[in-house]
């Protein structure tokens, strides 16, 4: 049983971790904490429901489908709701933060008009494969959100630090105008960013739907928050933080109700991440801002 | 620059229409005179509902029923009723604030609503010193219409159905142990918890263990995992049926195989949709029950699958009756008035709707006889 839970804990750790990654590459580059992103990954999920149980489409064209919707979806969000608030005189620092809150409310509400209200089923032959060893079922997804959500740490991490484009992104991060008159096309690279994250979000979308056959418009929010307080206590902006934020937190609940009482699940859980954070206040993996 | 400013301002006055009618839920022009005319009652009836929020399916389903039990009355032509429909979102200061501004309307002789017990709370004890008839259709948790004279409901309590079902269970099962399983944050399913819990001490079970969960938790593997390793005979799982469905999903992918007790709120059609083959085991007690081999409950499926496309659940069957039931305290009280309307509520006696043969007892609570179901094969089935 105590393996059971900490594959449980695992798989959800590991999906925090995925959202936790969009998070912290928008948080990292525009100084921004996009609280439309968990609104972004509820929508993913339902392309893929609508994919899958709608069209009876295959599962990689869901995963396409919600790549590329999502990917649209973090143009259009930042062409339309961060860009004309970049760089302009008498706009407070809050502005980006409300509207994004905007959006992710505007997005819950339209989901909500285009996919009805409730639970929509996730059906994919894929979330039923599984392995018996022992008394232990592992479904094959939760093997594969484990693996994705490392691919994607490792991804993010070679790209910032060894890319050209992740030099630029990171010199972005550092300096807006330096970097622009270094001849980084500012731009570009934000959305590029924007866009990432958003599909990241949209793959962690999927995945969820799959693991815990469940997708209701509500999802984006509770997850969102989550993903937030995984930013903070991994360190805001870093990728391997991120990673083992939601790792640590994902067991935290899981361990709190195989111990204890699951009505202590998320007061627990977030009882540690503020331990953790008056130990160390610039999260596990941040860095100290010299004053 | 100032293009892009003109886009901006464009895109957010349209987001923010977006949001204000997914919002502001639809409301019908309210009547000009409530007094009768020419033989027929005239009345508003304000309704509070859950149309926008994580239960928006359940508002869904109380407008749509309402509104097809409306049609009907008003086609008889004895009653006119007209609906008031507010939104509350599931929030009880939304729910007060929707409920105030339908008592401060003269028009409105009674209402029905709010969709959830924890609204009732506060909007019961307020209606009733306003001296407004209000009726909830989906309120089950213990004590609503204690709250007082003007206060009354046509949902089958939680007390008469839970030990209902868990008797035939028990019967059938031969359980011993059971455990617990049960939504903390929603007076619904934490009434409903306690009333297991009573029933199953009251029975001598062993309570192996409670676990809780939230209202739209997607992970529920944790608390399974748990109750898979105790092994009990049976599950009493107080949950809506939009996480109920889900759990059992997750519980039968997990190797758990053992029948799952429902309350009021796991009684949906909703929970086959969603879980297939894995809601198999299901057991509810339940006022409603669509396959019931009676006329006008035949009739009321099928005009309702005809109109949304869906086959009624309970919440809908309930909001039905219950316009039913106004409307006949109406015809009795001759006049749109609104202690008359309370008075002629408190008499109805061996009324004879969709629900069955229903009586209000003196206190506003439900007098009836609940069916306990199973799902068996995809489909629910009377349990014997």
């Amino acid at each position: 049983m105590l393996i059971e839970q900490l594959i449980n804990g695992i798989t959800l750790g590991s999906i925090y971790a995925i959202v936790a990654l969009g998070f912290t590459l928008v948080f990292g580059v525009l100084g921004i904490i996009n609280m439309a992103h968990g609104e972004i990954f509820m929508f993913g999920a339902f392309i893929g429901v609508v994919v899958t149980s709608t069209f009876k489409g295959p599962l990689w064209l869901a995963f396409m489908a919600a790549i590329l919707v999502t990917a649209a979806m973090g143009y259009l969000l930042e062409r339309f709701a961060l860009r004309p608030l970049r760089n302009k005189q008498g706009v407070s620092h809050l502005a980006p933060l409300i509207s994004t809150i905007g959006v992710s409310i505007l997005l819950e509400n339209l989901s909500h008009h285009i996919f009805g209200p409730g639970n929509h089923p996730f059906r994919a032959s894929f979330a039923e494969i599984s392995f018996q060893i022992g008394s232990i079922t592992v479904y094959l997804v939760q093997i594969v959100i484990f693996i994705i959500s490392v691919l994607l740490m490792y991804a993010l991490s070679f790209w910032l630090g060894k890319t050209k484009a992740g030099k630029a992104l990171r010199a972005t991060a550092e300096n807006l105008e330096t970097a622009s008159l270094l001849g980084v096309d500012v731009k570009r690279t934000i959305t590029m960013t924007v866009i990432i994250a958003s599909a990241m979000g949209g793959i962690a979308g999927i995945l969820v739907g799959m693991a815990f056959n469940s997708v209701t418009p509500q999802m984006g929010l509770s997850i969102g928050l989550k993903g937030l307080a995984i930013i903070i206590l991994g360190g805001m902006g870093n990728v391997k933080g991120a990673m083992a934020g939601g790792l640590i937190l994902g067991l935290a609940e899981t361990f709190v109700v195989v111990y204890g009482n699951s009505g202590y699940k998320d007061a627990i859980a977030f009882a540690a991440i503020i331990v953790i954070l008056l130990i160390r206040p610039q999260g596990l993996f941040g860095q100290k801002i010299s004053a | 620059m100032r293009k892009q400013l003109k886009k901006f301002a464009q895109f957010t006055a349209l987001s923010s229409l977006l949001v204000l009618s997914a919002c502001g839920g639809n409301q019908a022009a309210g009547d000009e005179d409530g007094e009768s005319s020419g033989g027929a009652v005239k009345a508003d009836i304000g309704v509070i509902s859950y149309i926008s929020g994580p239960g928006a399916a359940y508002g869904e389903a109380i407008t749509n029923g309402l509104k097809l039990a409306q049609e009907e009355i008003n086609g008889k032509g004895e009653v006119e009723i007209n609906l008031v429909i507010e939104d509350s979102a599931g929030k009880q200061d939304q729910a007060l604030t929707a409920a105030q501004k339908l008592m401060n309307s003269e028009n409105v002789t009674g209402i029905i609503g709010p969709t959830l017990s924890t609204e009732m709370n506060v909007v019961g004890p307020e209606a009733d010193l306003n001296g407004v008839p209000i009726m909830g259709t989906s309120t089950t948790a213990e004590g609503i219409p204690q709250i007082g004279d003007y206060v009354f409901r046509n949902s089958l309590p939680e007390a008469l159905a839970i030990p209902a079902s868990i008797d035939k269970a028990i019967e059938k099962y031969d359980a011993k142990k059971v455990a617990i399983l049960y939504g903390n944050d929603d007076v619904f399913t934490k009434s409903g918890f306690d009333t297991m819990k009573k029933a199953a001490e009251e029975k001598g079970l062993e309570i192996l263990t409670i676990e809780t969960f939230q209202k739209g938790q997607s992970d529920y593997n944790a608390q399974l995992t748990k109750i898979k390793g105790l092994k009990p005979d049976l599950i009493l799982a107080s949950a809506l049926y939009n996480e109920g469905a889900v759990i059992m999903d997750q519980a039968r992918k997990m190797g758990i195989d053992v029948p799952f007790v429902g309350g009021n709120g796991f009684n949906s059609p909703e929970v086959i949709n969603i879980a297939g083959d894995a809601a198999n085991g299901l057991i509810v007690a339940t006022p409603w029950y669509g396959e019931k081999e009676d006329d006008k409950v035949k009739e009321f499926v099928g005009k309702y699958e005809e109109e949304y496309g869906k086959k009624p659940d309970q919440f809908a069957a309930q909001a039905y009756d219950a316009l039913y039931i106004m409307a006949e305290a109406l015809k009795n009280a001759g006049e749109a008035d609104r202690d008359a309307l309370r008075d002629a509520l408190a008499e109805i006696k061996g009324f004879n709707g969709i629900l069955g043969e229903f009586s209000f007892d003196e206190e506003g609570d439900v007098v009836m006889e609940p069916t306990v179901l199973v799902i068996e094969g995809g489909a629910f089935k009377e349990f014997n």
